[in-house]
């Protein structure tokens, strides 16, 4: 249950970002881009080891007082990014893992679809609608 | 007459009119019944026909020869005008439109006839075809009251090969002109439509020949025009399919239409009731789509990879967004590349979304790959097409939607669907919470577990009972005490206390080990205990570890272990007493320890008196021994333990611990036995006899706690407790041996268990405490020793 998730490039440009409520969606936005920095700093600690020798699931970047933000960076350096709820029942680390991997489910079959431009906007219905399930369901 | 001047446009209409008219083929008279109808046809009053007829001249000559059909039609077109029939206006009335002739009722037969292989070559894909969403009142429109248009009169049969040229044009020019904008890399899918298109000319020009030929050609036109107008890939509306039509609607009236869109609308119409399925796809739209793969991909069963696929649906001049909305849609197993079935998909989606339907959410059923030629056996009612329509797909995916788990089986692929992938993540995730250990547990350390208390069988069965009762009985007979007795004389203080211990240890290990009638928990514990030689604190482990009650001796015939000698010398001391029985149960050697350091500690403690103490100390056991039922008869035993006492001093202490052990063995079996029969120490065996049970593991423990006392005079407090566990045995009656089947005897002896099941938790906590005693003590004595050692091991 996630309250904002974020689609990165790599080149640190959004392809898709998507928070809950509506409003307040600067305040992800900014905590989104201050997350990777954070990121960064992970995917270059590993050095001289090879990518598939790192992990693609990083884990907690960094807790704030209301939230927690997860990281998770592709072989292609293109990073998601969630932020969920920090008042939400702990979320399990297996659950947001499982998140991790829809997420990147389904950004690989829109990068499947030949008429996806990579580093175009993720327009992609079926990604909505993934992602849509996901995120919190606010009343 | 008047001369009479035609345009251009005129010309040819009248002429076609004039051939249809001339049903007689003499190309120069028209038939009067035919004229007649032509004439009704018109919506004229009957009177006002009269007059034409008469104007043009017919009634003179008795039949419409071409001329005077021309100047009929003429004046029908200034009547229709409304204009006064004047044969003046004949030439004079500039711009009149052409004379108009209402559909008739064969017309709407003809139409009939010719739906029916329109519907059966078309299926309800006509229904879905060019119908943009704003036509949807044309079916109000009734079929009697199309009017034929000026449009339509474009076809001049005189020149034969002009006409097919003509008409031909109108209509399906989109479709070659859109051919040649969806230029492909091959352009076989031209060469396929042309042909196409080219056979419907012909079938022009025979339909001039005479109106029979219309429903055929009507059947014959209907399919390919109705093709091309949804192939073409260009944006123009759909009006391909009827201009075609109207050669034949020239020549036969009634087939003429008013406009494309409403014919095509009823045409629709009528095809959607007859089919609910809006997205099924016909053989003939099959076999184009067939055809249309062919030219990107030869081989049928191959792939047509991603990017030949978006050059080909990029000529669609759908947006984008939609095109890769549609290949969402339709790649199926998301493979990037399209399959057959994936291809007829798309291209139907395609063609769909050109003619102005909405794309679906999700794929429908009858465009699934492998499933496009299955009739769906759920038809969904086609409600009004515009409205219904984007739900009908819908509704389509939903009914279907109980068949989709089977249609997800058959579809062999992996992440066949997204939802099915979902689902089994969203499954995996709720079960990795099941999944999700506490690590804080920490394994149990096998040591640890050495040292818990093994659960043994507290409930014993009827059998058990009787066994443990018997036991019970039995063991007043045998003591292994002397044995033990004549040890601890031998040790110093300290390592008397040590020895004690060690000893006991000894013995339970020997008899553990060797003791063939514990069970598999005690096992572990005897192991334990062996191991554990050295460790004064080990040992009250060990023999803590024995507390439970352990099983009660199994019945042998005779003892079969290697001691059995003694066993069966003591058997038959014993029996020669009378008072043995065979088939006693080997007792537990358990059992032997308990008494020895009791009986030990009190020689040791009177050396001096050793003799006496054993007496002293078999008087004190008739003490002990009631708290400790199940423990030999000392009473019995004394007559024994001056032998084996002095044999023990002079033995080694292991062998005297084995021969204890041996010694205590067949004496309790003895014990068990003789008490059945024999109740000389009745109220000590009774009380032994109905903790029988339980006291064997207990009776180590409390040896040597009598032991201990002995040796530090501060364990007053045991013999109090010692007593109070007397107090507890000694209620308990005894059991008699040969009811096994008692549920009252089975009751009591429940409760016995469980009293001493108490007693024995107590007798716990005590010795713990003891132990912690004892490992001060001996840490302090090691300091000492290090101190009183100086330096030697520098």
């Amino acid at each position: 249950m996630a309250v904002c998730i974020a689609v990165i490039a790599k080149e640190n440009y959004p392809l898709y970002i998507r928070s809950v409520p509506s409003q307040n969606e600067l305040k992800f936005h900014y905590t989104v881009h201050t997350s990777l920095d954070v990121v960064e700093e992970k995917i270059s600690a590993v050095g001289k080891a090879m990518a598939d020798q790192r992990e693609l699931y990083l884990g907690l970047l960094y807790p704030t007082e209301d939230y927690k933000v997860y990281g998770y960076v592709t072989n292609s350096k293109v990073k998601f990014v969630i932020v969920v709820d920090s008042s939400n029942t702990s979320l399990r680390d297996n659950e947001i893992r499982s998140m991790f991997r829809k997420l990147h489910n389904s950004f690989t079959d829109v990068m499947c679809n030949p008429f996806y431009n990579p580093g175009d906007p993720i327009q992609s219905k079926a990604f909505d609608g993934m992602v849509s399930g996901m995120m919190v369901q606010v009343s | 007459m008047e001369s009479l001047t035609l345009s251009d446009v005129e010309q040819k209409y009248y002429s076609d009119l004039f051939i249809y008219c001339d049903t007689d083929n003499t190309k120069k008279v028209a038939s009067n019944g035919k004229v007649l109808d032509l004439f009704r046809a018109a919506q004229l009053p009957s009177d006002v026909v009269l007059q034409i007829t008469e104007l043009c001249g017919a009634t003179r000559l008795g039949h419409f020869g071409r001329s005077q059909f021309y100047i009929a039609l003429k004046l029908i077109a200034i009547a229709q005008s409304g204009l006064p029939l004047r044969v003046e206006s004949l030439n004079t009335v500039k711009d009149l439109p052409l004379p108009r002739f209402v559909v008739a009722k064969n017309e709407q037969e003809t139409r009939h006839t010719a739906m029916y292989p329109d519907s059966e070559n078309q299926g309800p894909y006509s229904g879905v075809i060019p119908r943009p969403p704003g036509r949807g009142q044309a079916k109000k429109i009734p079929l009697s009251h199309e009017v034929i248009q000026s449009v339509v009169p474009a076809a001049d049969p005189q020149p034969d090969t002009t006409s097919p040229v003509v008409s031909p044009h109108q209509s399906p020019p989109t479709s070659p002109h859109a051919w040649r904008k969806h230029t492909r890399q091959a352009s076989g899918g031209n060469a396929d439509r042309q042909p196409v298109v080219g056979n419907v000319w012909p079938h022009f020009r025979e339909a001039q020949a005479g109106p029979v030929a219309v429903d055929g050609m009507w059947s014959g036109h209907s399919p390919p025009p109705v093709q091309e107008s949804w192939v073409s890939f260009t944006d123009t509306p759909p009006s391909s399919t009827l201009p075609t039509m109207h050669p034949a609607s020239i020549q036969e009236s009634a087939t003429i239409r008013t406009s494309v869109p409403s014919a095509a609308t009823n045409e629709i119409q009528r095809q959607t009731s007859g089919y609910d399925d809006p997205w099924k796809i016909t053989d003939e739209q099959r076999q184009y789509y067939i055809n249309q793969f062919k030219t990107i991909q030869p081989d049928l069963t191959g792939f047509i990879p991603g990017s030949a696929a978006k050059e080909f649906f990029t000529k669609s001049k759908l947006p984008i967004l939609e095109l890769s909305h549609i290949w969402e849609l339709s790649d199926f197993d998301k493979d990037g590349a399209l399959t057959l079935d994936e291809f007829c998909a798309a291209f139907h989606l395609v063609v769909a979304r050109k003619n102005g339907y909405e794309l679906p959410e999700k794929l429908p059923e009858s465009l699934m790959p492998k499933l496009i030629d299955l009739d769906d056996s759920a038809e969904v009612p086609e409600p009004a097409l515009d409205v219904g329509y984007s739900g009908s797909p819908v509704e389509v995916t939903s009914n279907k939607s109980p068949s989709m788990p089977s249609l997800n089986q058959n579809w062999p692929e992996l992440n066949q669907s997204n939802e099915q992938w979902e689902t089994f993540s969203e499954r995996s995730s709720s079960s990795q919470t099941l999944t999700q250990f506490d690590s804080n547990i920490a394994p149990a350390d096998p040591d640890t577990a050495i040292v818990h208390p093994v659960p043994i069988r507290m409930t014993p069965s009827k059998i058990h009972m009787q066994e443990m009762e018997l036991k019970r009985a039995g063991s007043d007979h045998t003591h292994p005490t002397s044995p033990l007795l004549a040890k601890p004389p031998e040790l110093s203080e300290e390592s008397k206390l040590a020895a004690t211990i060690k000893f006991p240890g000894n013995t339970v290990g020997d008899g553990y080990s060797s003791s063939d009638s514990f069970t598999s928990d005690q096992e572990p514990m005897a192991s334990v205990v062996t191991r554990q030689r050295s460790h004064s604190g080990t040992s009250p482990e060990g023999l803590k570890v024995v507390a439970p009650p352990p099983p009660p001796p199994r019945p042998h015939a005779s003892h079969s272990r290697s001691s059995s000698l003694d066993m069966n010398r003591n058997f038959a001391a014993v029996t020669s007493a009378g008072q043995q029985q065979p088939g006693v149960v080997a007792f537990p050697p358990a059992v032997p320890p308990r008494p020895q350091p009791t009986q030990a500690a009190g020689p040791h403690g009177h050396r001096p008196v050793e003799g006496d103490s054993l007496p002293v100390h078999c008087s004190t056991s008739p003490q002990q021994i009631p708290e400790q039922p199940n423990f030999a008869d000392f009473s019995q035993f004394q007559a024994f333990a001056d032998q084996p006492a002095e044999d023990a001093e002079k033995h080694s202490e292991t062998a005297q611990a084995e021969k204890a052990g041996d010694v205590a063995g067949p004496l309790r079996t003895a014990k068990s036995d003789g008490q059945s029969e024999e109740r000389a120490a009745a109220t000590v065996n009774s009380a032994k006899g109905s903790t029988g049970p339980l006291a064997p593991p207990p009776k180590p423990v409390r040896r040597r706690l009598k032991s201990e006392d002995e040796l530090r005079p501060e364990a007053e407090e045991h013999p109090p407790k010692s007593n109070v566990i007397t107090a507890v045995l000694t209620t308990q009656p005894s059991i008699p041996r040969s009811v096994g089947k008692d549920k009252k005897a089975i009751q009591a002896s429940i409760r016995r268990n469980k009293e001493t099941n108490t007693v024995l938790a107590r007798l716990n906590s005590e010795l713990q405490q003891q132990l912690k005693d004892l490992l001060e003590e001996r840490i302090s004595l090691e300091v000492q020793l290090e101190q009183l050692r100086p330096f030697s091991h520098l």
